[in-house]
């Protein structure tokens, strides 16, 4: 759980001065001086004291953070040694969590990999002498005249880092996400404050149109010429939704964005309220994201403790409220309406446009909805400018996208890269290629509507169009790298499960549609044995359908869910026929995943008749005495693989 | 007014109009599935897809705005394509029941699968398994015919105010229900019938009383009595491809006796008679300062409506049965009497536009010494299907005169089958209890129409009356709340539970247009306009009915027999 | 009387349509599931019907209608723990316990249920018994964890 350490104290202010003139850049020469010092200890650019810091995000806590965090206070207590403790939020090499930095009075900021609690007595003694294990060590923050760790690489240097173009991770994993002082010190604020008190609402809308920002919640539209539909429409009401739903099952860049830096989402929401005019904004977020809800409501009453949420932001005459809603678990409920339906207190189920939200969206208001991404791109955004925005991208892509690398990749994480860097950099580069020797296959990206992109097209720069163009999608953001081992049919198989059970069920091609596909692809991977009457005549059939139907269902679903639905299916239909086939026509799963269509067989030489298997058989298929060699009655056995999974003696084959 | 193009053709449109009115007037025409004319589109079904030059994709008619320029091609090999495959892909879905269905014949699934020509079974697989609905006295839901249009919820909700059903579960587990999916009978639906209507296929039906009536008539120790309600003889020719509104009810009543019905009555005898004890209960409330407003009892939805959701208004309600039960209390009771016959051994059979009829024949409060005043009640449909199984058309029918007593009537009876018709009828002899004097003018034009909710102020002698009618539990809920906080003009109100009345009751041929509802409201009105008594105390036998047996409207016989009283239910609401 | 009822909806006295998710939230929070009761009186409150309450409880996952199992096992079914082998996971979980997915065992103790992501996926793959995540689970780990959170006699029994 979060920091209850949270000081929300101005103690950084200098003498006299006031967050409103720290912010409009009213202060004296001596005020200045004495800001950026208090900053420069803020930013711990040196310390006094030893400081530790762990990452508390939900990956973090998932690896064991919380049991490290406990024994660091243990040790310190024991050992009698003064120094301050600090949770952080993911810095994105999730694989290596729990990741414990230490930042020693005269040196920089070390990080080191996999601390379990009975790591830290270790790590601690040897840190408090100056000594280090390399090996541990991850990388270590720039030296700025402090005294470096030999041997151990700058993280601007490090493989994982170096091709990263950090802005709306900037702070993730480094600072405190539950001290509002951090955030400020590291430039928080300055955002908004420039945006309220030089820019109109149409302004603004302009620069961020100029900008070339893009949703990067999955459409790509254009955010400041999305906003302008909202500002130009009259009304006494308007609203803005920061769209933090996150429904792809492969996805965590909001999570770890809000988790890791929350003031840098409600400063760009209420930028972003404030260019169309909206004095109410929602947070929608999925309950399944506690901590980043924890964290959002703290940071929100810190933000309203010192003016930047509530009546009269600072003093520009901008009243915002911001109020979070929970999902309850609906994927749909991401689509546009759809959320505003489950706001209003409806079931989720998307309706028709026009009228667009932007005219008539929740309680019938004009409303204006982002993602979590888009959104945190702003405050970077406005205080560099729209121009060194558009620098960094392609020609229709601007700016970087956050992707959350997971599947079969050795630095599964988050990472963020200026558009345009090539698939090949993110998977091998960054991503530290496959593991365990395993040959590349494809990786899946934009989540469910999204599509896979086979070898052949690793060296594609990735920007909204690039990607559709060879059948994926932005989407989200979720990249699922896929190897040798992945069954291709298994993945379209899983995406179209999990999209038939979250179409909301309104439309009939959609709700009707992607349960038959998934049938069709059931039947594909389906042993003869469980088969019954006509069944083998459906699944030639059946393949026949999926592009007929796949494209019925596409062009006249009612909302992105089905007009999306059948792209894993057609894609992996398009690069990777040759596994349908193998799967049709010679009942063979060639990436051994497809459990139905695997034979089991007691390889004789090897079997000691330990009867462990024929015990766990769940279908008693499996014959023998003890201490003979055992047998599977093949017309018995279902697939299952207990008997594969328990054998010691690797006696059990699969084919 | 700009230029579109519709199939290469340069057509005419209104900035606002969707692409689905356009076509519609221009004659084209696209199927659609959950399509409810007047209220906001859904988009649900997918089946008006029409392609449109520049946009990705189809886009569905009924939900899209025109604008200048378009260019729209409703028959495109793709757009037909689509609609077959969503045909094909429901029909992976249904149960293959056709012969077996009460909508075999009139059924948009099963045309549809006709007109796209579909001879193939392109997709199958697990199909849905339901459990069938029959706990309630009036209406059956089978969910496994459902394709989820959502006509019924959103009637149900946006017309009758009781969201008694809503979708349940998600995506392809998403079915129909009332809360917690259990039966209709625990849940707040007031059998109005409504949902039956506009279903696009058979998962909603009336709970058919067919057989019970055929094995009446072969019972040779029955008497079956059958009486029909004003607003069955302008729809049932539909039935028969007469054309709506037009007054069947002479051939209807040959038809009837040719079937073996032993007595037909005519419901709007009772309907004279409820004027007589209603009026006269108005009257007396107004001069004794009883609860006001007054409202009817007639639409025993409306009935079931007030006792879940304004229980603290029940008292306001008219002890007067409804016309169906009075005609039923009277034929057990004075006409037994009268013919020398054992009230257990007639078989009262009532013919009636609605489903929740069934429920009210059901009520405890509805019997005489454990005898039912009704035996049971058809709906328009199950008449036309008793007609038709007996080999009858009613095309090639000469007409016939009803029985007496209770055959004669006045037109105002006739009236009822109408929204603002009771009223009609009864301020018409209200004027005379009052006064002793006629109304110069009985046609009170201010209550007519289809308007959800219509008031006048009549002047009767020196009294102002304020009188609402309104239809569609929705408006009456409307008018409920504006009773509730104060509003204290009004003195006497008509609830119909069905949207205009019984002309569109629950129990009306279904698949008929606002167009068809009309003319069945000027069939009615038609007949009034030609009657010769329009006056429900000048029906001669009401009156008669009186001297021989009741004595007076609201007499401790009346009240025994013709007055019943509610109570509160406790549903899920 | 129903007291922990009662003081959340007390809360809401004056609450409008969309108040109903965060409602429903916390009397399940609350009370484990949502019971026809619950949702009565949250329609007495809200004004609304609960035929609709209904249709909006069973439209998300969130929402029970039945109390779970003391010890409550969820396995994330997200993209990255299916490429890593959930679903062998999945059926390991569904044999060891002898129910379902989405289903509660017969003696209260444990309940499965299929979550779409933990969001854990660089430890796929997952799953988490009473907020507690296991990471990296194999099919043949499942009877040890399951075994360690079973309280009852058998186990210890079959222990000695
Ligand atoms: C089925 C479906 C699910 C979606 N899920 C999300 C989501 O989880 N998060 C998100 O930001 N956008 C999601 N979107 C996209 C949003 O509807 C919307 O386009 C987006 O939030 C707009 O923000 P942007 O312009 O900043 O991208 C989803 C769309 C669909 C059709
Ligand atoms: S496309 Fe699917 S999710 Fe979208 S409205 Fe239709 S049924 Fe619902
Ligand atoms: S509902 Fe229609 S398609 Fe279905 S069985 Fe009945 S008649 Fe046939
Ligand atoms: S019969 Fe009337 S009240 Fe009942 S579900 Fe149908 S429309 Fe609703
Ligand atoms: S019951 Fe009939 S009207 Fe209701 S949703 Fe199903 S098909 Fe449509
Ligand atoms: S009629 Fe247009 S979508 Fe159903």
């Amino acid at each position: 759980m979060p920091n209850k350490n949270t000081n929300n104290s101005m103690s950084f202010l200098p003498e006299d001065a006031s967050l409103e003139a720290v912010l409009y850049d009213k202060l004296e020469i001596g005020q200045q001086q004495e800001l950026s010092e208090n900053y420069s200890q803020i930013r711990r650019e040196k310390v006094d004291k030893p400081a530790i810091f762990i990452g508390t995000g939900t990956c973090g806590l998932g690896a064991g953070a919380k049991k490290t965090l406990k024994k660091i206070h243990t040790y310190l207590d024991v050992h009698n040694i003064d120094a301050d403790v600090m949770e952080v939020g993911c810095i994105g090499l999730c694989v290596e969590e729990p990741i414990v930095d230490v930042q020693l009075p005269g040196r920089p900021r070390i990080s080191f990999s996999r601390i379990k609690e009975d790591k830290i007595d270790n790590l601690l003694d040897n840190v408090f002498k100056n000594k280090i294990d390399t090996d541990q060590a991850i990388c270590q923050f720039p030296p700025k005249g402090l005294k470096e760790w030999e041997g151990v690489v700058s993280i601007d240097k490090h493989p994982f880092f170096a091709p990263q173009t950090r802005w709306v991770l900037a702070n993730c994993g480094i600072i405190n996400p539950a001290s509002f002082e951090e955030y400020i010190a590291h430039g928080g604020y300055q955002a908004l404050a420039k945006t309220v008190r030089r820019y109109t609402p149409a302004e603004l809308c302009d620069m961020v149109e100029k900008s070339g920002l893009r949703g990067r919640g999955g459409g790509g539209f254009l955010t400041g010429k999305k906003w302008k539909f909202a500002l130009n429409t009259e009304s006494d009401q308007k609203y803005f939704i920061c769209n933090a739903d996150e429904g792809d099952p492969g996805a965590f860049m909001d999570r770890a964005v809000i988790e890791g830096d929350p003031h840098r989402l409600l400063e760009g929401l209420a930028i972003a309220a404030y260019g169309i005019g909206a004095t109410k904004a929602y947070i929608y977020i999925r309950a399944e994201y506690p901590l980043a809800i924890e964290r959002l409501k703290e940071a929100i009453i810190q933000a309203r403790g010192m003016g930047l949420l509530g009546d009269n932001i600072l003093d520009s005459g901008f009243d915002l409220d911001i109020i979070i809603k929970k999902g309850a678990g609906a994927f749909v409920c991401g689509e546009e309406t759809a959320l505003i339906h489950s706001i209003e207190g409806k079931r989720g189920m998307p309706r028709p446009r026009p009228p667009f939200p932007a005219v008539s969206g929740l309680f019938g208001k004009p409303t204006i909805i982002n993602n979590v991404e888009t959104i945190a791109n702003l405050p970077a955004l406005l205080v560099n400018g729209e121009e060194w925005f558009s620098s960094v991208g392609t020609e229709t892509s601007k700016g970087t996208k956050v992707f959350a690398l997971s599947g079969k990749i050795t630095n599964t994480g988050l990472v963020e890269v200026a558009m345009g860097t090539t698939l090949r950099d993110i998977v091998f580069k960054i991503g530290g290629g496959i593991p365990d020797g395993n040959a590349y296959k494809a990786v899946q990206i934009g989540g469910p509507s999204g599509g896979c992109i086979p070898e052949q097209h690793l060296d594609i720069q990735i920007d909204y169009e690039s990607l559709i163009k060879v059948g994926a999608m932005m989407g989200s953001g979720g990249l699922v790298v896929m190897d040798e081992r992945t069954c291709m049919v298994d993945v379209a198989k899983f995406f179209m499960d999990f999209i038939q059970r979250e179409s909301c069920g309104k439309c009939i091609p959609c709700r009707e549609g992607t349960r038959r596909m998934l049938e069709i692809l059931e039947r594909i991977t389906k042993s003869r044995k469980s088969e019954e009457g006509i069944d083998a005549l459906e699944r030639f059939q059946g393949i026949m359908y999926l592009n007929r139907l796949g494209n019925v269902i596409k062009d006249t679903s009612l909302c992105g869910l089905g007009k999306t639905a059948p792209n894993p299916v057609l894609a992996t239909l398009h690069y990777f026929r040759d596994e349908y086939e193998a799967h049709i026509y010679e009942r063979r799963c060639p990436a051994g995943v497809c459990r139905d269509l695997l034979t089991y067989e007691i390889d004789a030489d090897k079997c000691i008749g330990c009867t462990l298997c024929s015990k766990k058989c769940p279908v008693d298929a499996i014959l023998g005495n003890p201490k003979t060699p055992h047998f599977i009655i093949a017309d018995k056995c279902i697939g299952c693989g207990a008997c594969a999974d328990v054998c010691k003696f690797n006696a059990v084959n699969v084919n | 007014m700009f230029t579109i193009q519709i199939n290469n053709r340069n057509i005419q449109a209104k900035a606002g109009e969707t692409i689905l009115q356009v076509l519609k007037r221009e004659g084209i025409k696209v199927p659609t599935l959950c399509h409810l004319e007047d209220l906001f589109p859904t988009g649900a079904c997918r089946m008006c897809v029409v392609e449109v030059e520049g946009m990705d994709g189809l886009i569905p008619s009924c939900a899209f705005p025109v604008s200048k320029d378009m260019k729209i091609l409703t028959h495109s090999p793709k757009a037909l394509q689509a609609r077959k495959t969503i045909i094909e892909l429901l029909l992976a879905n249904h149960p293959d029941d056709c012969l077996f269905c009460v909508r075999n014949g009139n059924c948009d699934l099963q045309s549809l699968s006709e007109e796209f020509g579909i001879r193939q079974r392109r997709y199958s697989g697990v199909k849905d398994n339901y459990n069938i609905d029959s706990s309630s006295p009036s209406i059956i839901r089978d969910p496994a015919k459902c394709i989820l249009c959502g006509k019924c919820v959103r009637i149900c909700e946006e017309i009758q105010g009781v969201s008694a059903i809503d979708f349940i579960n998600r995506g392809s587990e998403a079915t129909i229900g009332p809360a917690f999916n259990e039966g209709l009978n625990v849940s707040s639906c007031i059998y109005c019938g409504q949902c039956i209507n506009v279903c696009p296929t058979g998962a909603l039906r009336e709970k058919s009383d067919i057989k019970r009536v055929l094995d009446a008539l072969n019972d040779p120790d029955k008497l079956v009595v059958v009486q029909h309600a004003p607003a069955i003889s302008v729809s049932i020719g539909e039935e028969f491809n007469i054309k709506p509104g037009k007054d069947v009810m002479g051939i209807m009543t040959s038809a009837l006796r040719r079937i073996g019905f032993d007595r037909v009555f005519d419901t709007s005898f009772a309907a004279d008679l409820t004027i007589m004890e209603e009026g006269s209960e108005l009257v007396s409330r107004i001069k004794n300062g009883g609860k006001l407003p007054m409202m009817t009892s007639c639409s025993p939805g409306w009935i079931k409506f007030v006792e879940e959701f304004y229980p603290e208004m029940m008292d306001n309600l008219s002890t007067c049965k409804s016309p169906q039960q009075m005609m039923g209390a009277v034929v057990k009771s004075y006409y037994a009497e009268r013919e020398n016959l054992d009230p257990k051994k007639i078989f009262s059979v009532s013919l009636m536009p609605c489903t929740a009829k069934k429920f009210e024949a059901e009520r405890p409060e509805m019997s005489n010494n454990n005898i039912p005043d009704i035996n049971a009640v058809l709906t328009t449909r199950e008449l036309a299907r008793i007609i038709k199984m007996r080999g009858l058309d009613l095309n090639d029918m000469e007409p016939e005169g009803p029985d007496t007593p209770f055959g004669e009537r006045s037109s105002a009876g006739k009236l009822f089958g109408v929204s603002g018709g009771v009223m009609e009828a009864a301020l018409r002899s209200a004027h005379f209890l009052i006064t002793g004097k006629e109304m110069d003018d009985p046609q009170i034009t201010a209550i007519r129409g289809l308007d959800g909710i219509k008031e006048a102020h009549v002047k009767i002698g020196d009294l102002e009356i304020g009188v609402a009618a309104a239809s569609g539990l929705a408006n009456a809920r409307n008018l409920m709340e504006q009773i509730k906080n104060g509003r204290d003009d009004i003195h006497f109100i008509e609830i119909m539970t069905c949207p205009g009345g019984c002309i569109n009751g629950g129990g009306q041929p279904i698949g008929k247009d606002l167009d068809a509802i009309k003319s069945r409201m000027k069939g009615l009105y038609q007949i009034d306009r030609d009657a010769s008594n329009r006056l429900s105390h000048h029906n001669e036998y009401v009156n008669r009915l009186y001297e021989e047996f009741f004595e007076a409207p609201n007499s401790h016989k009346a009240h025994e027999l013709l007055h019943t009283h509610y109570h509160k239910r406790d549903v899920m609401k | 009387m129903d007291t922990i009822l009662d003081t959340i909806l007390d809360k809401h006295r004056n609450a409008r349509r969309d108040a109903l998710i965060p409602i429903l939230q916390e009397v399940q929070e609350a009370k484990g599931f949502l019971s026809r009761e619950s949702v009565a009186a949250i329609g007495e409150i809200l004004n609304l019907p609960t035929s609709k309450i209904y249709g909006v409880a069973t439209f998300y996952n969130q929402f029970r209608f039945s109390p779970l199992g003391a010890q409550h096992v969820q396995i994330c079914r997200g993209t990255a723990c299916h490429v890593k082998g959930s679903a062998a996971v999945l059926d390991a979980l569904e044999r060891e316990l002898d129910i379902e997915a989405g289903q509660t065992t017969r003696d209260g103790q444990f309940s499965l249920e299929v979550v779409a992501c933990i969001g854990a996926c660089g430890l796929a793959p997952v799953i988490s018994v009473n907020g507690e995540f296991h990471a990296g689970v194999l099919p043949e780990d499942v009877n040890n964890i399951i075994n360690s959170y079973r309280v009852d006699e058998e186990v210890q029994a079959d222990a000695k």
